[in-house]
C-alpha cells in the first residue's frame, strides 16, 4: 500500500449529526445565559461567605448569643437563627406583611439546613460559616422553615414558623 | 506471537486483530467475585428501599426491625452505602476486568496486582460495614462531619477506594502494554472508554483521600481535636461529582461498544465515540460546587463558575444520546423496521440485556432533564435537598446505570459461568418492573419535593407533613414496593442462572463487540492520545478549582469537634 492510497484519518461527521451538535451547544447556550441574566440581572441571591464563627462558643458570645429579631428600622428586620440539634432557636417568628427580612442562620453542632416552604430561601447550615438570605414578606401566613440536612436522630422533628401577620 | 514487521515510515498497516479473545479462567474468576459482591450489596442495600418508602407514607416497619436495626438513618446509611458506592464500585471493575483484556485480545498484564486490588476492596468493605452494623457510623453515604463515625469507617472506606485504584493500575498496564506493542492502531473504543474511566476515578478520588486521610481519620482516632465542616464538604463534592460520571461511563461502553451489536446495528461514529469520553474526562471533575450552591462558604462567582462547566458536561451526554440512538437504528433497519419509527419496534425488545439498557436510556432521559434543573443555581433553590433529589438520582444512578448493568449482567454472568440464563422471559418482565416501579416513584419524589418535603427524612414522624404531601408519599411507597420485586427478581434470576447446570459451550452468549461504521484506523489521532487530554485536564482542574480550594485550606479552621452519639 502507498501512503496515496491511504485514506488518511480526518473527522468526519455526519450532516445530522453536525446538527444536533450544533443544536446541542445551542441548547445549553441559552440554557447559561438564561442563568447569568437571572443571576445577574434579576440579583437572585445565594449564601455567600459571610461571617466566620467558631461553633464551640458562638452560642456565647457574638450575635447569636442573643438569638432572635431584631426590628432595624420600620419594615427592615433581621433574625439571628441558631440551630442545633434538633431544633431552631427562636423557633418562631413574626413579622408584619410587606417587611423584609434578613435571616442569619449559625449552628453550634452538626450541620443542618432551612429551607422555608414555598419560598428560594434554602441554605446549608454549616458549623463554623453564617448562612444570610433576606426574604421579602409579601402573603401572609404561617411558614415553616424545615431542617433539609440529617443531623441525628432528631432530625424529622427539627423545624420552626415564621409568621407573617396582616 | 505476532511479529510486527512493516518498518515504513506510513503510518503501519495494523497487525491482523485476533478475532476473538477467551478470558482466562484466572480473570473470569476475578470478573465474577466483583459481580457476585456487588449484587450481594445490591439485594441488602435494596432491602431498605422499600422500608424507607413506606415510611413515608406512615407504614412504619422499623419496630419489627429493633435488634438488628436501630434507626431509619441506619438503614439509609445501609441503602446509600451499599447501593451507590459498592455495587457500583465492584460491577464495575468486575466489568473493566472483561471489556478490557477482551478489547485488547490479550490477558491482564498483572493478575496478581488485580487480585491485590480485589482484595483490599473487599476487606475495605468488610472493615466499614462492622461500624455500620454496630450503629457506630450512621453519618449516610456523605459522612459529612461533624458527624463523627468510629474510625474503622474511614478505614474501610479509604480500603475499597484504594483497592479500586489498584485494580485501575492493573488495567492501566495491561493498556499500556497494548499500546507499546500496537503503534499506530487505534485502541479499541471498549478498552479506551474503560481506561478513561478507571483514569477519570483516580483523579477523582483525590478529593475524599485528601478529606479522609488529613481530617477525618486523625479527628476521629482523637489525634486532631477538631475538623473544618464546610472545607470538608469541598474537599467531599471534589469527588462526588464526578463519581456520578464514574458510574454512567461504564454504561457507555456497553451502549456504545456493546448493545449496537446486540441489536444487529454498528457503532454511528467511533470518532463521536471517543470524543465524548475525552469529554467527560476533562469535564467532569470541576463541577463539585454544582452540590454546594447554598453553602455559606463558597463564594457565588465559583459556584456560577460550576454551573457553566455542568452545562458544558450535557453536551458528551447529548452527543452519545445521537449516536447511540443512530446506532440502534442501524440496528432496528437491519432487522426490518421500515419508516420514520418502525426500526424501534423492530430491536430485540425481549432479549433482556437489550430491553434493559433501551429502558435505561428512556429513564435517563428524564434523569436528564431533572439534571440541568438541579444545575440551573437558581432554580436549584426550589430542588435542594428536597425529595426532589432522590427523584433525580433513582432515575439515573438506580435507572440509567442500575438497569443498564442488570442488562450486562444478564449475558456477562452466564458468559463467565459457562451458563444460559434462567428464565429470559422473566428477565424481561423484571426491567419492565423496574420501569414501572420507577416512573411512579420518581414522579413522587420530585413531586413531593418541589411541594417542599426535605430528604433524608423519615416523614412519617415529622410534625410538618401537610395534606398536600401524602398523595406522593403514597405513590412513594407504591413505586418503591414495585422496585423492590423488581430486585428480588434480578437477584433470584441471577442466583438461578449461577446455580445451573453448566450448559453447552455453543449456548453461552459471548460477549457482544459492535463494529463501527467507519474504519477506525481512520479516526483522527488527537482522538486517541492521552497526553493532551490528561494535560487539559489537570489544568482544567487547577483553574477551576485551584483558587478556592486554596483559599479554603489557607483559611482552614478546626473548630468542629466530633458527634458521635447522636443517632
Ligand atoms: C428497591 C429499590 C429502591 C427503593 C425502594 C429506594 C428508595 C429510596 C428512598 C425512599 C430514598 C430516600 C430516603 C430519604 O431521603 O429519606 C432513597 C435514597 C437513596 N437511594 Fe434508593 N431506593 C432503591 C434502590 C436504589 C438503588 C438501586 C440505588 C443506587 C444504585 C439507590 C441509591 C440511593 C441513594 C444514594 C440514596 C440517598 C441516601 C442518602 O440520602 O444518604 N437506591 N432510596
Ligand atoms: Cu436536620
Ligand atoms: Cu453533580
Amino acid at each position: 500500500m502507498t501512503p496515496s492510497q491511504t485514506p488518511q484519518p480526518s473527522l468526519q461527521i455526519d450532516r445530522y449529526e453536525r446538527g444536533w451538535m450544533i443544536a446541542a451547544i445551542v441548547l445549553l447556550a441559552t440554557f447559561a445565559l438564561a442563568v447569568t441574566v437571572a443571576g445577574a440581572a434579576m440579583g437572585i441571591q445565594l449564601p455567600a461567605p459571610e461571617l466566620r464563627v467558631n461553633p464551640q462558643t458562638v452560642a456565647s458570645e457574638g450575635p447569636f448569643a442573643q438569638p432572635g429579631v431584631r426590628e432595624l428600622a420600620p419594615g427592615r428586620y433581621e433574625a439571628y437563627i441558631m440551630s442545633q440539634t434538633w431544633l431552631f432557636i427562636p423557633r418562631e417568628i413574626k413579622i408584619p406583611k410587606g417587611s423584609e427580612i434578613t435571616l442569619y442562620v449559625t449552628s453550634k453542632d452538626v450541620q443542618h439546613g432551612f429551607k422555608l416552604e414555598g419560598t428560594n430561601i434554602n441554605m446549608m447550615v454549616i458549623p463554623g460559616q453564617v448562612s444570610r438570605l433576606t426574604f421579602r414578606a409579601e402573603k401572609p401566613g404561617t411558614y415553616n422553615f424545615i431542617c433539609h440536612e440529617y443531623c441525628g436522630l432528631g432530625h424529622a422533628a427539627m423545624f420552626g414558623t415564621l409568621i407573617v401577620t396582616e | 506471537m505476532t511479529a510486527i514487521t512493516s518498518t515504513t515510515a506510513v503510518p503501519a498497516a495494523p497487525v491482523a486483530r485476533p478475532a476473538t479473545y477467551a478470558l482466562s479462567a484466572t480473570e473470569k474468576r476475578l470478573v465474577g467475585l466483583n459481580v457476585l459482591v456487588a449484587v450481594l450489596a445490591l439485594f441488602i442495600g435494596s432491602l431498605f428501599g422499600p422500608l424507607q418508602a413506606l415510611e413515608h407514607a406512615r407504614v412504619d416497619l422499623y419496630p419489627l426491625l429493633q435488634p438488628l436495626l436501630k434507626s431509619y438513618y441506619q438503614g439509609l446509611t445501609l441503602h446509600g452505602v451499599l447501593n451507590a458506592l459498592v455495587w457500583t464500585t465492584f460491577f464495575i471493575t468486575g466489568f473493566f476486568t472483561l471489556t478490557i483484556p477482551f478489547a485488547l485480545r490479550r490477558p491482564l498484564a498483572a493478575p496478581k496486582l488485580n487480585w491485590a486490588g480485589f482484595i483490599v476492596q473487599t476487606l475495605g468493605l468488610l472493615t466499614a460495614a462492622v461500624p455500620i452494623l454496630l450503629n457506630q457510623a450512621s453519618v449516610l453515604y456523605t459522612f459529612y462531619p461533624p458527624l463523627q463515625a468510629h474510625f474503622t469507617f474511614y478505614v474501610g472506606l479509604t480500603l475499597v477506594v484504594v483497592g479500586s485504584w489498584i485494580q485501575g493500575y492493573g488495567f492501566y498496564i495491561t493498556f499500556y502494554r497494548w499500546r507499546k506493542d500496537n503503534p499506530g492502531v487505534r485502541s479499541p473504543l471498549m478498552a479506551l472508554g474503560s481506561v478513561i474511566t478507571m483514569v477519570l476515578w483516580q483523579i477523582a478520588t483525590l478529593g475524599v483521600a485528601v478529606e479522609i486521610l488529613t481530617q477525618l481519620l486523625p479527628w476521629s482516632l482523637g489525634l486532631l481535636k477538631g475538623v473544618d465542616p464546610q472545607l470538608n464538604r469541598t474537599y467531599f463534592w471534589f469527588t462526588g461529582h464526578p463519581l456520578v460520571y464514574f458510574w454512567l461511563l461504564p454504561a457507555y461502553v456497553s451502549w456504545y461498544t456493546m448493545l449496537p451489536k446486540q441489536v444487529d446495528g454498528k457503532l454511528f461514529s467511533d470518532a463521536l465515540a471517543r470524543f465524548a469520553f475525552w469529554l467527560f474526562l476533562f469535564l467532569s471533575v470541576p463541577l463539585g460546587f454544582h452540590h454546594q450552591y447554598v453553602d455559606p462558604g463558597v463564594p457565588p462567582m465559583w459556584k456560577y463558575i460550576h454551573a457553566i462547566l455542568t452545562y458544558a458536561v450535557a453536551f458528551p451526554s447529548m452527543l452519545t444520546a445521537f449516536t447511540v440512538i443512530a446506532s440502534l437504528e442501524v440496528g432496528g433497519r437491519a432487522r426490518g423496521g421500515k419508516g420514520l419509527f418502525g426500526w424501534i419496534p423492530a430491536l430485540p425488545w425481549r432479549t433482556p440485556s437489550v430491553n434493559h439498557q433501551l429502558l435505561a436510556g428512556i429513564l435517563f432521559f428524564l434523569g436528564g432533564i431533572g439534571g440541568i434543573v438541579n444545575a440551573s443555581y437558581n432554580v436549584n433553590l426550589v430542588v435542594h435537598n428536597t425529595a426532589w433529589v432522590p427523584g433525580h438520582f433513582h432515575l439515573t444512578v438506580a435507572s440509567a446505570v442500575t438497569l443498564s448493568f442488570m442488562g450486562i449482567a444478564y449475558w456477562m454472568v452466564p458468559h463467565i459461568t459457562g451458563r444460559t440464563l434462567w428464565a429470559p422471559k422473566l428477565a424481561v418482565i423484571q426491567g419492565w418492573v423496574w420501569f414501572v416501579g420507577m416512573l411512579i416513584f420518581a414522579t413522587a419524589q420530585h413531586r413531593v419535593g418541589l411541594l417542599g418535603a426535605p430528604r433524608r427524612t423519615p416523614l412519617g414522624q415529622a410534625p410538618y407533613v401537610p395534606a398536600s404531601w401524602q398523595p406522593w408519599t403514597f405513590l412513594t411507597a407504591i413505586g418503591g414496593v414495585i422496585l423492590f420485586v423488581g430486585v428480588i427478581l434480578f437477584v433470584v434470576i441471577i442466583l438461578v442462572t449461577v446455580l445451573r447446570k453448566p450448559a453447552h459451550p455453543s449456548q453461552v452468549p459471548a460477549i457482544p463487540e459492535a463494529e463501527a461504521l467507519q474504519d477506525p484506523q481512520l479516526t483522527p489521532a488527537w482522538l486517541d492520545r492521552w497526553a493532551p487530554w490528561l494535560v487539559a485536564t489537570v489544568a482544567l482542574i487547577l483553574i477551576a478549582y485551584g483558587p478556592q480550594l486554596i483559599y479554603q485550606i489557607a483559611n482552614m479552621s478546626n473548630t468542629s469537634p466530633g458527634f458521635n452519639n447522636i443517632w
